[in-house]
């Protein structure tokens, strides 16, 4: 087909516009590092805009230096790798036999599952719950209570109930048991939306803090990254960071520079994953859209 | 979720929540009054300010975040180049990532009064250093704005998907009837992506008084408390942190109920005006 003027001139504002909408997704990031990178004069002087200006690493040195952030960023990468894989096994255990037609309570089940994405019993009582289960300041009151995502369940039911019955049927006719099945054939085929329900989970477990500021405020050597970020970010002096940390730390508020750098050491895990995961995760998203 | 019940009671820490006392109208005795707390709410004024605050950073969202992704959407649709569109894709998904103090970080260096690029571009063009995260007013437009930077990218995978659902031959038989890109967009996507639209704004409204935690928490600071305080960081601050866990509980059930119930009035309506609804 062969386009018209008019056409041809929609097509360029088309790419103009969604060009303007890229430049600023990425604009207030490039921002970001070049103050992380610039000298903490060129900042005050109102020098720094895409590029940095006297380039030095202090900040993130001076960072890194703060025992305290990177022991942090450590043990959250540790608590990631935990609760991304306990929350997968569990995720794949709940979807899995919720696709066997013969469950009994099967619709009373899944009723009661998807109650709890509308119907939340709210902060308090989850954090009275916690204390009477005695997980107040200790560290599985950040794997437990959001181990499973009803959402990325759906998800995974929604791509289990689309293997082929007669997969499972030949294979139960071979004497597999169900365990077998799922183990030898619904996991390898669902390889691309579990890789996309763990970068939802690792991401969620990275970026996640309310639950340490409800259920760890006597523990802070388990404080996840984020935590610590927001104290750097909003200048918590000393004395209110001693308080959360039951220490006697003493350091200065943070220069725009060291609290650029210390914003891009948070992002960077998420930076370096997610162009690997990215190509799968749009057509998990959606599979959960086709069936709610 | 059965510990909702001390909404309630007098709820004691020690006691438990099963030993501890109905509610009563005074501390020292007094009448059963199991709304007592509910009560104490609605005569509240600090209670009214948060719900109002809730209410309306809730409808700001939906009224000028909601249109953001089918808009991009459409424009991505109708992208000449497949790479194009995948740089755009990609790129455009990556804010949904960032966690809120990571995006409050970025806000705060990118409107620091004095040396943020906000502020040295304004003042290129003659305009004084303004405070947008300390300023009430700014302070809602730029939790709106950052919300819609954040999420408007990923919004569009879900539209995106709807539209790869259309039957191209839809778009043939309208090119035949002499439509051009607009007389496409406007009488075969648009009407393609109806159902999602629909689906999506049942949602949303059944989050009327739902809000995050992270968002305004990681926002707020004290100078702009007044519009920036909603009903989750209020029944942290009221509940975690002052001990009122009888209070706090009972606003938070008040919330989950008229997030329910807003939740079927719109799947009701829409039902009732022949779309597909939630359920």
């Amino acid at each position: 087909m062969i386009k018209s003027k008019s056409h041809k001139i929609g097509d360029f504002i088309i790419v103009l516009v969604l060009f303007a909408v890229v430049l600023i997704c990425v604009m207030p990031m490039v921002n970001l590092l070049a103050r992380s990178l610039s000298s903490p004069q060129a900042i005050v002087n109102r020098e720094v805009g895409f590029l940095p200006v006297g380039v030095t690493v202090d900040s993130y040195r001076y960072v890194f230096k703060d025992p305290a952030f990177s022991r942090s960023m450590i043990w959250t990468a540790i608590l990631t790798v935990i609760c991304t894989l306990f929350s997968l096994a569990i995720t794949i255990l709940c979807a899995f036999p919720l696709t066997y037609d013969n469950l009994k309570g099967k619709n009373l089940i899944n009723t009661l599952i998807i109650f709890t994405m509308y119907f939340s019993a709210g902060t308090i009582p989850n954090y009275i719950l916690m204390k009477d289960l005695g997980l107040l300041n200790s560290p599985l009151a950040l794997i437990l209570p959001n181990c499973l995502s009803v959402f990325n369940m759906i998800i995974l039911r929604s791509f289990f109930y689309g293997v082929p019955d007669s997969l499972r049927e030949s294979a139960e006719l071979d004497g597999a048991n169900p365990f077998v099945v799922l183990v030898r054939i619904y996991l390898p085929l669902s390889a691309p939306v579990l890789a996309t329900l763990a970068l939802f989970y690792a991401v969620g477990r990275w970026n996640g803090f309310s639950d340490a500021l409800l259920y760890l405020t006597g523990a802070p050597q388990y404080h996840p990254i984020q935590l610590k970020l927001y104290n750097i970010i909003n200048n918590l002096s000393s004395l209110e960071i001693a308080i959360q940390e039951g220490g006697s730390s003493s350091t200065p508020a943070a220069s725009d520079g060291m609290k650029a750098a210390a914003v891009m050491f948070a992002t960077a895990p998420i930076l370096v994953i997610y162009p690997w995961l990215q190509r799968y995760f749009i057509h998990g998203v959606t599979l959960g859209a086709v069936k709610g | 979720m059965t510990n909702i019940i001390i909404a309630f009671k007098d709820y004691n820490i020690f006691r438990g929540v099963w030993s501890s006392p109905w509610a009563q109208s005074s501390p020292t005795g007094g009448e059963t009054n199991v709304f007592k707390w509910f009560i104490q709410a609605f005569t509240n004024k600090d209670f009214y300010i948060v719900l109002r605050n809730t209410i309306m950073l809730n409808v700001l969202d939906l009224v000028l975040g909601f249109p953001m992704p089918i808009i991009i959407a459409i424009l991505l649709n109708e992208v000449p180049s497949k790479m194009y569109k995948k740089f755009t894709q990609t790129v455009i998904y990556l804010p949904h990532f960032l966690s809120w103090i990571i995006i409050s970080g970025i806000a705060v260096q990118l409107f620091a009064p004095s040396s943020g690029i906000v502020n040295i571009a304004l003042g290129k063009i003659g305009i004084p250093p303004i405070d947008f995260l300390m300023e009430k007013k700014l302070w809602v437009g730029t939790y709106v704005g950052l919300g819609i930077w954040k999420e408007m990218g990923w919004g569009t995978i879900i539209y995106l998907a709807a539209i790869t659902g259309i039957n191209p031959e839809i778009y043939e038989a309208a090119e035949v009837d002499g439509a051009g890109r607009w007389g496409k967009i406007w009488h075969v996507t648009l009407p393609g992506i109806r159902a999602t639209i629909v689906i999506l704004l049942i949602m949303n409204l059944g989050r009327i008084l739902g809000i995050e935690f992270d968002r305004p928490y990681t926002l707020a600071n004290t100078t702009v408390m007044d519009v920036a305080d909603v009903i989750s960081t209020f029944v942290y601050r009221v509940g975690i942190r002052s001990n009122q866990f009888s209070y706090s509980a009972a606003i938070g059930l008040f919330q989950s109920v008229v997030c329910v119930f807003f939740l079927i009035a719109a799947n009701t309506i829409a039902r009732k005006s022949g779309e597909r609804g939630v359920w």
